[in-house]
């Protein structure tokens, strides 16, 4: 799962909300299926 | 420290001048940029072009509230905007001018 | 803006990133570039089927204009691998003319040329990480499919690594039947060198089509590493090979989809290049980098990528309830053991496979193989049938 740079939130379905919004979301560099 | 969309007014950082850190490389794309800093390895999408046009602005914006002017962004949109800067200054892609690490 | 524009102003809502992924960028975010086909190995899973070098390789400066390429499109970041990319004569040299030329590397090695001196001139250069390759936490483990002396090279460059400085380096293990059961003691290996454990899918590719039979996680071996896998959080890598698993409930760390042509992709030694290296057959090969427009074009504009990039069925997966986490798992491994694509992943964990992999079906000739024809002397003894049986006892020389 990516993780969006957003404030922690107590509500589970607040955080899909969140993730939706989210301007900035990080990629680890080894999270991409189809490299070595 | 952390905002959310709906609060305040995001307070000190309105009025602070930060700049890309010079080990970050931005890759434009058709909804924002990629961006990667080299020494961290780490990889931020950004997911707006305002936000991209944010980030580029601010090395030579005497401050983010007026980097955020340039780029269009509305008022209300800023705690949204100052939250993202947030993350990307906590990852190291962004820092405070005057620091080591940018011109 | 007016007074009441801002005031009305929608908030932000840029969506999900994997959405956007799927429609494919204008460059990979990182690529797979196997540097040659020659290999001092004969490991039994290959995904390459490497080990002899092929004629029409890359030459230095092809090589170089395509790192120049990279530069261009801004690819930050690649990983070469092969065969084994050491025993180029001009790998240091392309090492340093990447980083360089702002294009970071993480190379893949069975460690047997990473000396103490090279391991110092690594630990010294910015923008290379290096990784170690390893398939057992014994050498009994390891050797049986990556040949005899193949564990003790492996650690012995770890250790010149961890003395010479390097922090972080990377083990990477490929899960088999035979080594799931050393999960912690590959922690422990990978912690004894200050290295950092990536853990991988065996996929039936390459060599890989020849023993996944036997050599593939049993069901109940696959959710003993999913459990371990979301025991050890971010601290252990997978290279987002695991995303079929993501069926069992929460997803692992990573994008969660098949990077194939849309955030990915392999350039093989011929400047072939593929949607991914798990996929090196003419089914997925999208162009050549020595084409009239070069690795840009063929990326921006091949037939195989647009397809790829487009809305794809789901087939009998979509109405199963897990379909949005695994988004019916991998497209090579499907491929290779000769399921349809629009269907289940052969190692679906709700079991939907089983019927069609009892049923007849017909696997792919493997349309690229460089493997060893004679016997090499590291390699492992099979104790399955394999395709590529050697058929003289001379020793071929993998420069040759």
């Amino acid at each position: 799962m990516t993780d969006p740079i957003q404030p922690e939130t107590d509500a589970p379905e607040q955080e899909a909300e969140l993730a939706e919004s989210a301007l900035v979301e990080e990629v680890s560099i080894d999270g991409m299926c189809g490299v070595y | 420290m952390p905002t959310t969309p709906t609060a305040a007014p995001a307070g000190g950082m309105l009025e602070e001048a930060w700049a890309l850190d010079e080990s970050v490389a931005l890759r434009p794309e058709p909804f924002g940029a990629l961006a990667y800093h080299f020494g961290t390895r780490k990889l931020s999408f950004l997911k707006t072009p305002e936000l991209v046009d944010v980030v580029r602005l601010l090395a030579t914006s005497t401050s983010v509230e007026h980097a955020l002017r340039d780029a269009g962004v509305p008022e209300s949109h800023w705690p949204a905007y100052v939250g993202a800067l947030r993350g990307l200054a906590t990852g190291g892609m962004i820092r405070p001018r005057g620091q080591r690490g940018q011109a | 803006m007016t007074i009441l524009e801002e005031r009305t102003a929608p908030p932000p809502s840029p969506g999900k990133l994997v959405d956007q992924f799927e429609k494919g960028l204008d460059a990979p975010i990182c690529l797979t570039w196997e540097l040659t086909y020659a290999c001092n190995l004969a490991c039994v899973h290959c995904l390459s089927s490497s080990g002899r070098r092929d004629p029409r390789e890359l030459s230095t400066d092809e090589c170089k204009a395509l790192i120049d390429e990279f530069e261009r499109m801004q690819i930050f970041y690649v990983n070469i691998g092969g065969g084994e990319p050491t025993v180029r004569p001009d790998f240091w040299e392309l090492l340093d003319y990447a980083v360089d030329h702002h294009v970071g590397v993480k190379f893949s090695t069975n460690g047997f040329r990473i000396t103490a001196e090279r391991a110092t001139q690594l630990a010294a250069t910015d923008y290379v990480d290096v990784q170690v390759s390893l398939d057992g936490a014994t050498a009994e483990v390891n050797d049986a499919v990556r040949g005899e002396g193949t564990y003790d090279a492996a650690l012995r460059a770890m250790a010149n690594l961890r003395d010479a400085g390097m922090r972080d380096f990377k083990m990477s293990v490929v899960c088999t039947r035979h080594n799931i059961g050393q999960l912690d003691d590959f922690k422990a290996i990978a912690d004894r060198y200050g290295a950092q454990l990536r853990l991988t899918r065996l996929r039936p590719s390459g060599r890989g089509a020849d023993v996944w039979e036997d050599l593939h996680p049993l069901p109940e071996q696959q959710r003993e590493l999913y459990d371990w896998l979301m025991a050890h959080g971010d601290r252990v890598l997978t290279g987002d090979s695991f995303f079929h698993l993501a069926a069992y409930g929460e997803p692992l760390p990573g994008l969660n989809l098949c990077g194939a042509g849309r955030v990915v992709c392999l350039v093989d030694p011929v400047g072939d290049v593929y949607a991914c290296p798990f996929a090196i057959h003419d089914r997925f090969l999208a162009g050549n980098v020595r084409d009239l427009g070069g690795f840009d074009t063929v990326w921006k504009h091949a037939p195989l990528f647009q397809e790829l990039r487009s809305p794809q069925s789901g087939g009998a997966c979509t109405r199963c309830s897990a379909y949005d986490a695994c988004r019916g798992g991998c497209m090579a491994a499907k491929f290779f053991t000769g399921l349809p694509l629009d269907g289940p992943d052969p190692e679906c964990v709700k079991g939907n496979a089983t019927g069609a992999l009892a049923e007849g079906r017909t696997r792919p000739d493997s349309s690229r193989d460089h493997s060893h024809t004679g016997t090499v002397r590291n390699a492992p003894v099979p104790v399955t049938l394999l395709r590529h049986r050697p058929s003289a006892m001379c020793d071929q020389s993998p420069l040759a």
